[in-house]
């Protein structure tokens, strides 16, 4: 059971409440990218065993996207953070740090 | 299982379930910080303040319901809804907002009786304890399969709206948490 914080409500969402929607951050690769640009933006998605990142959706609450950091072993969250950036926030990436020495998502670590 | 009532009727257990008369309903979506659509929510509703994160004012069957950042659902008399529409229009043209009249698309329950709090935690992943859900909140989440919003709207007593379209399903669902023999007693401790 993950139960993970809308940064927008503020309350504790039960995650029967709401709708996944994959991997956090990824970039969309323009007009000028090469096919196989293209096709990793399309296709290759992370799957770690360990800490992930996600966009997640408040869906039958205010119904608004936010980001999640968890881990996908564990289910332990590190946090949860608005839908307007484009990378984690310096003290998430930190916390993370302290908890898991030595972890890696694409080129964050 | 589900049991057979009539929603026409209500249910009675240890709870009281009714289906409320059709309640004028009004999406309104903008700046919530701006004191002019403050302003405005609150003339069109009839209700002296205007609710904060999570917050309900609610004044009978007059409310304002915080439903989201940018989002507002506002209660009123069937009847008045053109005119409260016609005011929202007037205060904020000129304003990037949207106001529109959703009266149809839901339905609205009460259940009423000492451990009504109890109906819903049967039904909700959301917590209804007196403390996170007092007076002057309100919650949007789902009962059992479908979304739903509920707020307290007096002793004892909640308010809650489901989609009309599925307005058989959530009425049998509060008869059923609610038919006598099923009290819990959590929030009773
Ligand atoms: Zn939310």
């Amino acid at each position: 059971m993950l139960i993970l914080h809308c940064p927008y409500c503020g309350v504790m969402a039960d995650e029967t409440e709401l709708a996944p929607g994959g991997e956090a951050h990824l970039r969309r690769a323009g007009p000028e990218s090469s096919d196989e640009e293209f096709m990793a933006y399309l296709f290759e998605r992370e799957n770690p065993r360990g800490v992930h990142f996600e966009r997640w959706r408040h869906a039958l609450g205010c119904g608004k996207w936010f980001h999640a950091a968890r881990d996908t072993a564990t289910l332990e969250v590190f946090g949860t953070y608005p839908a307007q950036v484009t990378e984690p926030p310096e003290a998430l990436l930190e916390t993370i740090r302290e908890k898991r020495p030595g972890w890696q998502w694409r080129d964050l670590k | 299982m589900l049991v057979k009532v009539d929603r026409r009727r209500g249910a009675e257990g240890f709870c009281s379930v009714s289906e409320l008369a059709p309640r004028g309903m009004i999406t309104l979506r903008g700046d919530l910080s701006a004191k002019k659509l403050q302003a405005a929510a609150m003339a069109a509703a009839g209700v002296k303040a205007f609710p904060g994160r999570l917050g309900a004012v609610v004044e009978g069957e007059r409310a304002i319901l915080w439903f989201s950042p940018d989002e507002l659902l506002i209660l009123c008399p069937k009847a008045e809804v053109g005119e409260a529409l016609e005011k929202l229009g007037k205060a904020l043209k000129g304003t990037h907002h949207l106001a529109a009249d959703v009266s149809d698309a839901r339905a609205i329950f009460a259940v009423a009786g000492k451990s009504a709090r109890e109906v819903l935690a049967k039904l909700t992943p959301a917590d209804v304890s007196p403390e996170a859900l007092p007076a002057g909140m309100v919650r949007r989440s789902r009962l059992a399969q479908v979304p739903a919003a509920f707020w307290p709207s007096g002793e004892d007593r909640f308010e809650i709206i489901a989609f009309r379209s599925v307005a058989d399903y959530v009425f049998e669902l509060l008869a059923t948490a609610a038919r006598t023999g099923g009290e819990v007693g959590w929030f009773a401790r």
